[in-house]
């Protein structure tokens, strides 16, 4: 039997961690977008957005890997200018969970805005406060719920990834072999008591983080009634 | 000096309508909006707050442009317009305290308590919205609205979800704020009494335009000739007793006996809409009660 090592948990971990921050921080200004624009091409990029929840992980890791590789024009110019590759390494790991898991953290932000009574916003311009400002301290504060379902869903699927890590980062120990795909690498080789003991860590801290979100959504809804 | 003059297609349940406007209001006024609904009172109110766009026209305060659809350089956004808006559903921010929803607008400490004690919700500041009741929210609400000293402070149908006594009490508020800041105030009201204790000018909106404006007597009271008593209201029901026909009519929220002679009895019938008049000339009025001192 190998022994157990946390790296794979760590690296997970620290995979949905930047993920999740990179998200948040762009996904707030795109949902707002999303729920204020009158545009024609609202359904396109709404289409866009929810792409990648129907698609198969691998189509998604593979037009990643097809675009950032050190032959496609992105990836040479990272290479050429700042030395960076994008591909089979962290890095490349992150740049692909904000595909995979877009619409898990834009999606929830978008309806909770929408979902926000017009009249709020408009006080907030009336009592003289711009955009940002309304977002930051009218927006943000009420719709609480949906925020904290959208981070907390966000990285839980960034943790849950498997297609897109195998097809972007390889598995490389300590930079890109993640939690499930130790697990995949110990059933391949019939090491199943490893298996087994991943699997239950995952299986663990998946069910407390949502039951975490369940029990807070539970309880703000229990407040507000 | 307000000048209003906008023109805007509105898509209403009816189909498309213009929606054209020509007014003047004087610094200080209490202009009260009224007629019909659909007629384009709310967006008229919409427009002034920069909420929504017009297709031609302009609104001028003493020289500065608001809007102007001749150069859209001249749209004042609704930010630094410095208005006040009473909403019908009161739009309190949920997540702050009565007293943070003031402070909102600005930091004058010492003016949000002044507004709310002048309306006595001192005690509540520190609760949060939803712990109060429809009346009270309003009251925050309007208490809020003049937070930022506003130039114009616009009030769409800020009482029609209350109830008469709460309606009362709410009235002799904004009347109160009205006196002490001298605020030029539009108000859409379907009230006619409320319009009456609180607009010193009244404009009467149809189909998107002014058919009517003056002082609120004349605009709201629908008499003719010498009549001096008129209402409108609906046949509820005639009925014989002995040689006399008797209608019930419903007018407004009452329902009142009218004796009526044989050959009005043979014309009228259950559910036509009447108009009750008489010469006022000595009618008995007997005192129910004082309002609030």
């Amino acid at each position: 039997m190998t022994e157990l090592s946390f790296e794979p948990f760590l690296i997970s971990f620290k995979l949905a961690f930047f993920t999740t921050c990179i998200l948040f921080i762009f996904a707030v200004p795109f949902a707002w977008y999303l729920s204020q624009t009158k545009s024609k091409i609202k359904p396109i990029i709404e289409a866009l957005t929810a792409l990648p929840i129907v698609l198969p992980p691998t189509v998604i890791g593979f037009y990643v890997l097809f675009s950032l590789s050190a032959n496609s024009t992105i990836g040479m110019f990272f290479e050429e200018n700042f030395g960076i590759s994008l591909v089979f390494n962290f890095t490349g790991l992150v740049i692909a969970s904000c595909f995979y898991s877009l619409p898990f953290m834009v999606q929830p932000l978008q309806a909770a805005i929408e979902n926000l009574p017009k009249s709020l916003i408009e006080a907030s311009y009336i009592c003289g406060k711009n955009t940002f400002e309304t977002i930051l301290f009218v927006i943000l504060p009420n719709i609480k719920p949906a925020l904290i379902t959208a981070i907390v869903i966000t990285f839980a699927h960034t943790v849950g990834e498997f297609g897109v890590v195998l097809m972007i980062g390889g598995s490389i120990p300590g930079e890109t072999k993640v939690a499930s795909i130790a697990i995949y690498e110990f059933v391949e080789t019939l090491d199943y008591d490893m298996a087994h003991i991943y699997s239950a860590i995952m299986l663990g801290i998946s069910f407390i983080v949502l039951f975490f979100v369940y029990l807070f959504n539970f309880k703000s809804k229990a407040k507000h009634v | 000096m307000f000048k209003i003059e906008v023109k805007k297609i509105l898509n209403g349940s009816m189909g498309e309508m213009p929606l054209e406007v020509n007014l003047q209001i004087k610094q200080g006024e209490f202009v009260a909006l009224t007629g019909t609904s659909g007629s384009g009172k709310t967006t008229l109110l919409r427009i002034l707050a920069g909420l929504e766009s017009i297709d031609e026209g302009q609104i001028t305060l003493n020289n500065t442009y608001w809007c102007d659809s001749s150069n859209k350089k001249n749209f004042l956004p609704t930010q630094k317009r410095e208005i006040g808006y009473l909403f019908q559903d009161y739009a309190l921010f949920p997540n702050m305290s009565v007293l943070k929803n003031l402070l909102f607008v600005n930091k004058d400490e010492a003016l949000a308590n002044k507004l709310l004690n002048m309306v006595e919700l001192e005690p509540l500041q520190h609760q949060l919205p939803n712990k109060l009741s429809g009346g009270q929210k309003q009251r925050v609400a309007l208490c809020r609205a003049l937070m930022g000293k506003p130039k114009l402070l616009l009030l769409d149908e800020p009482l029609s979800a209350l109830d008469l006594n709460m309606r009362k009490k709410l009235q002799e508020d904004i009347l109160k704020f009205h006196e002490e800041f001298k605020i030029t105030t539009i108000m859409v009201s379907h009230d006619p009494s409320e319009i009456y204790k609180l607009s010193s000018h009244v404009v009467l909106l149809e189909q998107g335009q002014i058919i009517k404006q003056g002082l609120a007597k004349e605009v709201l009271l629908k008499t003719s000739g010498s009549q001096k008593f008129s209402f409108e209201g609906e046949i509820l029901e005639i009925y014989s007793a002995d040689i006399l026909k008797i209608a019930i009519v419903s007018i407004g929220s009452q329902i009142v006996k009218v004796v009526l002679d044989s050959s009005q009895a043979k014309e009228l019938q259950r559910g036509d809409s009447v108009t009750i008049s008489t010469k006022a000339f000595l009618p008995t009025i007997s005192k129910i009660k004082t309002p609030f001192s």
